[in-house]
């Protein structure tokens, strides 16, 4: 909201400079997002009358002026042609600097000399008009040589543009700054209460007020005004009302404007002759009801819309003969407008159910000033200030205004005042003050709580009604205790430092993680961040066909669907890198993917929300990375799986295609495995290369792009993937014995499988078995390969003797050959 | 098909058909496919000879000679599409088998591969930092789903449906369950209300933890907001903790994160699930305080928001507000990267550009 520090000034006697007030707004919560300085450096710019205006010889976008300014005719040069004789327009004499920083000279153009420069609103900084002058003609107070600010009513002036919380409806509104600064400051607020004459008929006789659902709308006042002549309204009242940010639009609007500026209560008038039949009727809207708003839309009301909590509420004001005449709280209707004719208005002021507002201007995408005010919650007993506050601004602007004597004034349950029992120990415990009774009392009296002192240690605090934000009972506590921290300054409270002797840390699997990434990273992988909002095409394309998880409101149509993998991420930031030529790299992501909900992640909704269960989509937090560096395919993955299962000890993964003989989505049929925990173990991940077909739609590389994918939950799970352990193997200090065999064994039989049988049977003095060759080719019978091993014995308190390991040899030899039908070459 | 149709025409179309189906099918290569369509659909194939002819018929004649022509053409078309399907189908099985490597028996110490090191993702190296402070501070590391009930993202932490507070964060709503149930969390928060609901179950309050994790509002993207974002959060809960512990802690990490130059200030501020609540600010880390561009002059760079635990949050997770009280605080891990290494625009951390990785 924008405050202009003279209307601040009606209410609070403020003597600090702008600084000081910046810093103490900021302080108060009420955060200053610009600071404005208008209206000023007109010092020296007079009304002038035009008397000539004649061409200039040789120029036709410039003319000779000659004004009276009040003293001898000057002659100026002027570019502007909105103007003619008579005309009254603005002088910035020789010498002025204008607000915008320019230094009037006295300058000769084509032989005329120009004693000053006649002004654009633009140029004084009064409006965004540059086109032309600022044509003063009509404008009551200006004649020749007087001063412009005067003749406009202008006063310099700051204006402050302040962030207003949502929780502080009673600050949202001049008044209210100037409640809070007076707070702050220990200076009086005055508030004041206006009386107007009421010399009309009974407004009864003129009007009815009706409220059929008081739920909704829980109070309604009507006032009548009569004999309203509808005209500009005064100077200074459209000035503040443009200041503040609002367009004048006749002296009636106005009016219902200003008082909402100045006092936070939104009001509507209507011209009570344009009403269907005189007065007001609010009730519930009927389901499908369609009412034309001022804006000229149609709204159809009272249709519940998606969503938790709709209920398709919807209250509507209509004439008193049921006709509606607009939504109630949020905007009127055009029927019944105020126009030039109007002569007799009727003053709608109301207090409505926040919540109601708040749904109805959700669901219809409708937010004006007045929902916006009803919708953080406004005072219902400050409506009758506000009313007479209207009612004094209208017969100032239009003295022939009789006020209908009294208000219609419909109350439903408007409850009882909010008093709260403060217990100074409470609020001293939340804020780490050591604030007294007394004291406490002294900071939240000036914001309107009224405290009563309840014994040494407590208050009794009625909450004043403009403050709706503070909640009843023990969570009215906390809210208070907000307000004595806000008045007291939250910089004055001292710090301290907790100490607590749980310790810190993160979880295994936090850790391990950052080892995935360190890994990858020592891997000459570089991090990226690829979009988890997808078009589910993307999926599709890395052979990914389940149904993703679909946003109801995506932002587009390319970022609808929570994505079900990476590699399509992964495979475009190839392309990314590639088409800015620097396409040979590895990239890895760590994040999280999307699957239909399961049922194994229910959620319940715990707590006073009481019953139902949502279940939440699967996610699944995965390592994906792709290898496109020079040299790079299946095996570089290979490897990169190596050297995570070294660094997070991972024992028995085992490399095996599909079970059911398909390929991994995206991958490449024939380079492409899966990664299972253990023989008989869940699938954790896929290894190998991607798609030749997918790599070359992405435009993600020349070559081949390895693959490798971990489930993360599920490999540094260690109930599903076990751990090497962790006891040390002693090294022993005798020498070893290297025997090298090479087997021929079936195509079928994964190497892995061999390892194992050859460790089962060289036993405790079986130190290594590595995998040296795997040939294929002449010598080796088709269907079968050649898989060399070097086994490495050891005892730890000998040195092995030849025919020790000739027995060993021979055992694992005789093993193979018999369990996996290897053999030897 | 009537026979003779094309009487004036010089080709037999049953007999044209047959001799086509049968090159087609002859074809053992896509690229011999290639030729053999050349042949029969060709500017100088038979078919485009008679379809020239057309014109030299009577015009009833004409028409259905011609659909005739193009209904042959037609059927020719599909067929050698079929076939070009299957040979190129063959043709990739046979590359693939070419290309056949068992990977479960790759010889790890033969690899050859580029040696260079690679780089965290800056949001990464951030994230980790923060979390090392914290960690240091006596901090446990929290996290839970990206996808969450109304309940946890919004309602338990005192938002309830529709309330005007919601017009803070701007939701992505999910297909999932009934309409505007399920949201992407928009706030870590909800990892707040599940650490209390665990702890309560578990009888193992109190809690120090923070929450770090990708976050979701429907948020135009530019240079300082991205619609998804990462943001830390933490909370404590224990006996007799104040506001003046929330503002020391704050200042605390400020300092070990940032350097000891930098201090950081509370103003008031409103948050539904903090009550009292707080923005805060820390020393323009461009000019220290001087005053700035960076800083409009001001010398403070606001951070995130902080409060103490709304009683209201309380009751929802079942912790009695007058036995405990915590504090809560979060910001944003993007915007705390953007501030410590100046980037100009956010939209770069998600661009994979290796020239913007490789800084970091
Ligand atoms: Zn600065």
């Amino acid at each position: 909201m924008r405050a202009p520090l003279s209307w601040l000034a009606d209410f609070v006697p403020i003597d600090r400079d702008v600084d000081e007030l910046v810093v103490a707004l900021d302080d108060l919560g009420l955060i200053v997002e610009g600071v404005e300085r208008v209206g000023g450096g007109l010092e020296r710019i007079v009304v002038s009358k035009v008397l000539e205006v004649g061409p200039i010889a040789g120029a036709d976008r410039i003319r000779r002026v000659v004004v009276d300014a009040g003293g001898e005719p000057l002659e100026i040069v002027c570019g502007a042609f909105n103007f003619g004789v008579d005309d009254l327009v603005p002088l910035a004499g020789v010498g002025t600097v204008l607000p915008n920083g320019m230094e009037i000279g006295r300058r000769t153009m084509r032989g005329v000399t120009s004693n000053g420069m006649l002004c654009s609103g633009r140029e004084l900084g009064l409006s965004d008009d540059g086109e032309g002058l600022l044509v003063l003609t009509g404008t009551e107070g200006a004649i020749p040589g007087a001063p412009l600010a005067g003749a406009l009513g202008i006063e310099p002036d700051i204006v402050f543009d302040l962030a207003v919380e949502g929780n502080r409806p009673d600050a949202w509104c001049i008044a209210g700054v100037a409640r809070d600064l007076a707070a702050r400051f220990g200076l009086p607020f005055t508030l004041p209460t206006p009386q107007v004459t009421a010399t009309g008929p009974s407004v009864g006789s003129l009007a009815s007020a009706v409220v059929e659902s008081p739920e909704l709308c829980p109070r309604l006042t009507v006032r009548v005004l009569e004999c309203v002549v509808v005209g500009p309204s005064p100077k200074w009242l459209a000035r503040r009302l443009v200041l503040a940010g609002m367009r004048p639009i006749n002296n009636v609007v106005d009016a219902s404007n200003y008082v909402m500026l100045e006092l936070g209560q939104p009001t509507h008038p209507y011209d009570l002759d344009r009403l269907g039949a005189p007065g007001l009727l609010v009730r519930r809207a009927r389901h499908g009801e369609v009412v034309r708003t001022l804006d000229g839309v149609d709204r159809v009301l009272g249709v519940p819309g998606r969503g938790l909590g709709e209920t398709g509420e919807d209250c509507v004001i209509c004439d008193a003969a049921g006709e509606p005449v607009g939504v109630g709280g949020i905007f009127g209707g055009t029927s019944s407008e105020i126009s030039a004719s109007t002569t007799r208005v009727l003053l709608e002021a109301a207090y409505f159910d926040s919540m109601v507002i708040a749904r109805t201007s959700k669901r219809l995408a409708l937010r004006t000033e007045a929902s916006a005010r009803f919708e953080r919650g406004t005072d219902p007993f400050g409506i009758d200030r506000a009313t007479e506050r209207f009612c004094q601004l209208l017969m100032a602007s239009a003295p022939t205004t009789v006020v209908a004597a009294g208000t219609l004034d419909v109350r439903g349950d408007l409850g009882g005042p909010n008093v709260i029992a403060l217990d100074t120990g409470r609020v001293n415990g939340l804020l780490g003050t050591a604030l007294g009774r007394d004291e406490m009392a002294r900071l939240l009296e000036p914001l309107g709580f009224a405290c009563t002192p309840r014994g040494d240690d407590s208050l009794e605090v009625v909450v004043p009604s403009n403050r709706p934000d503070v909640r009843p009972g023990s969570h009215g506590v906390a809210d208070l205790a907000e307000e004595v921290a806000r008045v007291f300054g939250y910089s004055r409270i001292e710090r301290r430092q907790p100490t607590w002797t749980d310790p810190g840390g993160l979880s295994a699997y936090q850790r391990a993680r950052r080892q995935v990434r360190q890994v990858l990273v020592g891997l000459g992988s570089d991090e990226v961040w690829t979009p988890s909002l997808v078009d589910a095409a993307d999926d599709a394309a890395v052979g990914v066909h389940g149904e993703p998880v679909r946003i109801t409101n995506p932002m587009a149509a390319d970022q609808a669907s929570l994505r079900q993998t990476q590699m399509a991420g992964l495979l475009r930031a190839l392309a990314w890198n590639r088409d800015r030529r620097q396409g040979e790299v590895r990239l890895f992501e760590v994040g999280v993917v999307f699957g239909p909900p399961d049922p194994a992640h229910t959620a319940a909704r715990a707590g006073s929300g009481g019953a139902a269960e949502a279940a939440l989509p699967a996610e699944r937090e995965l390592l994906s990375a792709v290898f496109a560096a020079k040299l790079d395919d299946a095996t570089s993955a290979v490897g990169a799986l190596g050297a995570l299962r070294d660094e997070l000890r991972l024992a028995d993964l085992r490399l095996r295609p599909p079970a059911d003989g398909s390929t991994p989505p995206g991958l490449h049929p024939t380079r492409s495995l899966e990664i299972r925990a253990g023989l008989d173990g869940p699938v954790v991940g896929t290894v190998g290369e991607v798609d030749p077909a997918v790599v070359t739609e992405f435009g993600a590389a020349e070559g081949r792009v390895g693959w490798l994918e971990l489930d993360l939950g599920v490999v540094l799970d260690p109930g599903v993937v076990g751990r090497r352990s962790e006891v040390v193997r002693p090294v022993s200090r005798y020498p070893s014995s290297d025997v090298d065999l090479a087997f021929s064994v079936a195509d079928t039989v994964p190497v892995d499988l061999l390892v194992d049988v050859l460790e089962g049977a060289g036993g405790q003095l079986l130190e290594s078995v590595s995998l040296f060759d795997v040939y294929r080719g002449p010598g080796v019978e088709p269907g079968r390969r050649s898989v060399a091993f070097r086994l490495r014995f050891c005892a730890p308190d000998r040195t092995l003797t030849d025919t020790e390991v000739g027995a060993l040899r021979a055992g694992c030899v005789a093993a193979a050959e018999r369990e996996l039908g290897a053999t030897l070459r | 098909m009537a026979k003779g149709s094309l009487s004036s025409g010089a080709i037999d179309p049953t007999a044209l058909e047959a001799e086509s189906l049968q090159a087609i099918g002859a074809a053992t290569s896509t690229e011999a496919l290639d030729e053999v369509e050349a042949t029969l659909l060709g500017k100088r194939s038979a078919l485009a000879t008679a379809h020239r002819r057309l014109g030299q018929l009577d015009p009833e004649t004409r028409r259905s000679a011609g659909r005739e022509l193009n209904d042959l053409r037609a059927r020719l078309e599909a067929v050698i599409a079929e076939r070009r399907a299957g040979l190129r189908a063959d043709e990739r099985s046979a590359v693939l088998e070419a290309d056949r490597l068992d990977l479960s028996e790759v010889v790890l110490e033969g690899l050859r591969t580029p040696l260079r090191r690679g780089h965290r993702h800056l949001v990464t190296s951030t994230r980790d930092a923060l979390e090392d402070v914290f960690v240091a501070m006596g901090f446990t590391v929290a996290e839970g789903p990206e996808a969450e009930t109304d309940w946890y993202n919004f309602e338990a932490l005192n938002i309830p449906p529709a309330h005007p507070a919601r017009g803070m964060y701007d939701s992505f709503y999910l297909d999932v369950g009934e309409p505007e149930t399920v949201v992407l969390r928009t706030h870590t928060s909800p990892v707040q209300i599940r650490l209390m609901e665990a702890a309560v179950a578990a009888g193992s309050i109190p809690i120090h933890s923070v929450m770090p994790g990708r976050c979701y509002r429907r948020d135009t993207a530019d240079a300082s907001h991205l619609p998804v974002f990462h943001q830390v959060e933490g909370v404590v809960v224990d006996r007799g903790l104040t506001f003046a512990d929330l503002a020391g802690t704050i200042e605390t990490f400020t300092a070990a994160y940032f350097g000891p130059e930098v201090h950081s200030r509370l103003r008031p501020a409103y948050f539904p699930f903090t009550e009292p609540s707080a923005e805060y600010d820390i020393t323009c880390t461009i000019c220290l305080g001087a005053g700035c561009r960076t800083c409009s002059g001001t010398g403070w760079l606001e951070l995130g928001g902080c409060g103490m635990v709304d009683p209201a949050v309380f009751d929802a997770a079942g912790i009695d507000p007058l036995e405990w009280s915590g504090f809560a605080f979060g910001f944003g891990i993007d915007r705390c990267a953007q501030m410590r290494h100046e980037v100009a625009d956010l939209r770069n951390l998600l661009e994979s550009d290796v020239r913007f990785l490789r800084q970091f």
